[in-house]
């Protein structure tokens, strides 16, 4: 069967760097192509020529067998191209329906006709089969992944046949990845071709039928799903097998540097924890089980309101994040971007940052704490927004490392990083641990951290379930996350 | 490379097209005005900038942490004619009365602070309605027309300078003032508590988290402001002498002087040198406008076209820079 969509000969150049070099690319009605490779290696770049979004200096467009070229995204749309991005565009305060129909509301005698409207929009819900959502339900009342059905009825609404998404799981919780899952298997049933940009290997197998491995801007390969393993797929993306992703852990558990006994909150009920030095403690549960709010309770975002604390065998009381960063207790927060870095100052003064605002004066060497984390000297002046997502994490390390911390609480550490990335962070984790540092770590993402955690603590419904030993399964996990196993 | 590098730490983002403009006024004011061939011109015209210089060092402050300071134009009437009513001519009151004046600054400061941060008022609401508040009561206290004087030691800091220094004679007290005050704003500025403060413009979150004390920097903020209207206040007075109207439209040129000095409004991006650089840039165009004989009334419509044109300015090159 002909392709919907085949780009042949790509390239692109920015600021006489190849973006793209010479990328072919076919996507099929009903198939899932998955676009995987590390951040800069041209996946955005590629979607956004696909988008209208870029023109490609070289290299050919062709569309239902007609060779196309989009000045703008709105020239892609019509023609049937749309982007699910990663970063929502819905206007909270404004209905499904509004929000499908922005900027092209059905008009009868001079007014919006919104009765039309919401039948249109109900009739495209129908279709993906979605019942959870009514047409006039504000867009903030909805979950993140009912938002980005509202993005795709707004693609269907404009009759694309040709839906790319980029890293559509990024802003979702555990279970709504599952209603996405779905989502995508009714998009490829009723015949749309779907671009699927994402950093998850497992999505990346559970979804695509066909994988397109970019690095640097070239193609490094392109092959059925079932004819490829995770293994191989990694490899192709940094040039290193899975398994070497993760440190060695610990040998040695040093003493309690944090303790928690019978913490609680309104999130939270009987929370009993020690951390120690030199171990790295995973802390598992589904999205609202209370992970987070554990996190936030140590590190005196949302302070605990029963129960007793200890740091290095002293009681002491955390009731703000000063209160905590004074005690030793550091918090990489889930928002790298909303919650842990000033973006436009620079390097220097982000590192510096907590150091600045809790100890005051006192000077340490940039230069070289940027180097123990490894970013490359010659950056500290330069705005952090420029920066790489893995970069940017990078920097919010150092921020930390400059306060000598005895605990670090480390949420989501790796989201919308790359795989090299990623492993950069694990290494720096590990080597701190082993420093004296208690670390706990949180991730949704279950291989990751089994693959990192000394222990693992699961949570349920805002109490402890239950602990597991390192290299425990996902399945066991899930069990005491769900509560179904015991 | 290794040159942009120096280069962008020297000069924050935003400074160099002041610094250009500026560069450019001079010169032409040496074209146009006889006075401006030798350098007590230069000193003359820094003098009659000094004020609004130091008042957009504390709007610096307050515009970098994210918010607005409309109160000091009223405040610095209301701390002359204070100063007139307290002084009275009596010269041995002098220094008592500027510390009063001081006083006074940073009071207003911390209330403009203080409910901002804590009642959760939008600043740009509370320093207009501080504004409002400074007026009336200064029409109120003295009825339109103010009453008592000033010392003549009061006025020597505004009006009166070393003499006798070699090559350019006299050095105003103001220009030595306002030399102490950039020194202290720019080591500030460097040092923990002014980077944490520039962060809090950018991402009060993120300065939270990272356990800074948000609402005591911003409050510090104004309070700043308000010293810095008391400075301007104790050299206008001193300099223009005591009226009801002397601080009229301040607050409004020296917005500007901060946005034309490349200070991002509501925060995060600028550097207070230049802030002041921005001030002493609208000081030049204005005497190179009376210079060139254009009517004193087109000040605030030229002051109104640069406010729009430096921060449309400034949305282009951010937008650019995304790209």
């Amino acid at each position: 069967m002909a392709p919907i969509v085949r780009m042949n000969g790509i390239n692109k150049r920015f600021l006489g760097v190849d973006a793209l070099k010479d990328i072919d690319l076919e996507l099929h009605a009903g198939e899932v192509h998955a676009l995987v490779g590390e951040n800069g290696a041209g996946k955005s770049t590629l979607m956004k020529i696909l988008a209208g979004a870029h023109r490609p200096d070289t290299g050919t467009i062709v569309l239902n067998g007609q060779l196309v070229s989009f000045a703008s995204p709105v020239h892609a749309q019509r023609a049937g191209i749309a982007i699910v991005h990663q970063e929502m565009t819905l206007l909270p305060d404004r209905s499904v329906a509004e929000n499908v129909y922005l900027g092209r509301e059905p008009v009868r005698r001079g007014h919006v006709d919104r009765a039309r409207m919401q039948a249109a929009t109900a009739d495209l819900l129908d279709r993906l089969g979605e019942r959870g959502i009514t047409p006039r339900t504000p867009v903030r009342r909805l979950p993140v992944a009912q938002q980005q059905v509202v993005e795709i009825v707004k693609a269907l609404s404009m009759d694309a046949r040709v839906i790319a998404m980029d890293e559509p799981t990024a802003a979702l919780a555990e279970h709504e990845v599952e209603l996405l899952y779905d989502l995508v298997g009714r998009l490829r049933a009723d015949g749309i071709a779907v671009l699927y940009v994402s950093h998850r290997m497992r999505e990346v197998f559970d979804l695509s039928q066909r994988i397109t491995v970019l690095k640097d801007g070239a193609l490094v390969t392109s092959a059925a799903t079932t004819e490829m393993t995770p293994d191989q797929l990694v490899r192709a993306m940094v040039g290193r097998p899975l398994d070497a992703m993760f440190p060695d852990r610990a040998k040695t558990r040093g003493p309690v540097r944090v303790s928690v006994r019978g913490g609680g909150n309104e999130r939270l009920r009987d929370i009993t924890i020690d951390l120690a030095a030199g171990e790295i403690v995973g802390l598992a549960g589904l999205q609202g089980a209370g992970r987070s709010a554990v996190a936030r309770a140590l590190t005196g975002v949302d302070p605990l309101t029963r129960g007793e604390v200890e740091v290095d065998d002293r009681p002491v009381r955390i009731r703000s994040p000063r209160a905590a960063i004074r005690h030793g207790i550091a918090h990489v927060t889930e928002d790298r971007k909303g919650e842990g870095l000033a973006l436009r100052q620079t390097v220097r003064d982000n590192t510096m940052l907590v150091r600045n605002a809790v100890f005051g004066r006192s000077r340490i060497d940039v230069d070289r704490l940027l180097g123990s984390v490894g970013l490359a000297a010659g950056r500290t002046g330069q705005e952090v927004r420029f920066l790489s997502g893995g970069n940017q994490q990078k920097v919010v390390l150092a921020k930390w490392l400059a306060v000598a911390p005895k605990v670090l609480v480390a949420d989501e550490p790796t989201r919308g990083i790359d795989v090299g990335a990623k492993r950069g962070v694990y290494e720096l984790l590990r080597e701190l641990a082993c420093s004296g540092v208690a670390i706990l770590m949180i991730s949704s993402e279950l291989p990751e951290l089994i693959g990192m955690s000394d222990r693992i603590l699961v949570m349920r419904d805002g109490h402890l379930a239950g602990e597991l030993p390192a290299g425990s399964s996902e399945e066991a996990v899930m069990a005491l996350a769900t509560g179904s196993g015991a | 490379m290794t040159r942009t590098q120096a280069r962008r730490t020297r000069f924050a983002p935003g400074t160099v097209p002041v610094l250009v403009v500026l560069a450019v006024l001079l010169v032409a004011l040496a074209f146009v005005g006889t006075a401006y061939q030798q350098p007590a011109g230069y000193l003359a015209l820094l003098k009659r900038a000094a004020p609004l210089m130091i008042l957009a060092i504390g709007q610096y402050f307050v515009i970098v942490s994210g918010g607005f300071d409309l109160s000091v134009g009223s405040l610095v009437t209301a701390e002359v004619v204070i100063a007139a009513r307290l002084i009275d001519g009596d010269d041995s009151a002098t220094g008592w009365v500027i510390l009063v004046l001081l006083l006074i600054g940073a009071v207003v400061g911390l209330v403009n602070g203080v409910i901002t941060t804590r009642l959760l008022v939008p600043s740009f609401i509370v320093t207009l309605g501080m504004l409002l508040v400074l007026d009336g009561a200064v029409f109120l206290w003295t009825g339109g027309a103010p009453r008592g004087a000033l010392s003549d030691s009061f006025r020597t800091i505004g009006r009166q300078g070393i003499d006798g220094v070699p090559v350019i004679g006299q050095v105003p007290w103001s220009v030595v003032v306002l030399a102490v005050l950039v020194t202290m704003a720019v080591v500030f500025m460097r040092g923990p508590t002014g980077r944490t403060l520039v962060a809090v413009g950018d991402n009060e979150t993120a300065v939270w988290l990272g356990g800074g004390r948000v609402e005591r920097l911003r409050t510090l903020a104004f309070v700043l402001s308000g010293l810095s209207a008391a400075v301007a206040a104790i050299l206008l007075g001193g300099f223009a002498g005591v009226s009801a109207q002397v601080g009229d439209g301040l607050e409004f040129r020296v917005i500007t002087a901060v946005v034309l000095g490349g200070v991002v409004l509501g925060g995060g991006r600028g550097s207070v040198v230049a802030a002041m650089a921005g001030a002493l840039t609208l000081e030049s165009l204005f005497s190179l406008l009376n210079l060139l004989g254009v009517s004193g009334g087109l000040e605030s419509t030229v002051q109104g076209v640069i406010i729009i044109a430096a921060v449309a300015y400034a949305a282009i090159d951010w937008r650019r820079k995304r790209a």
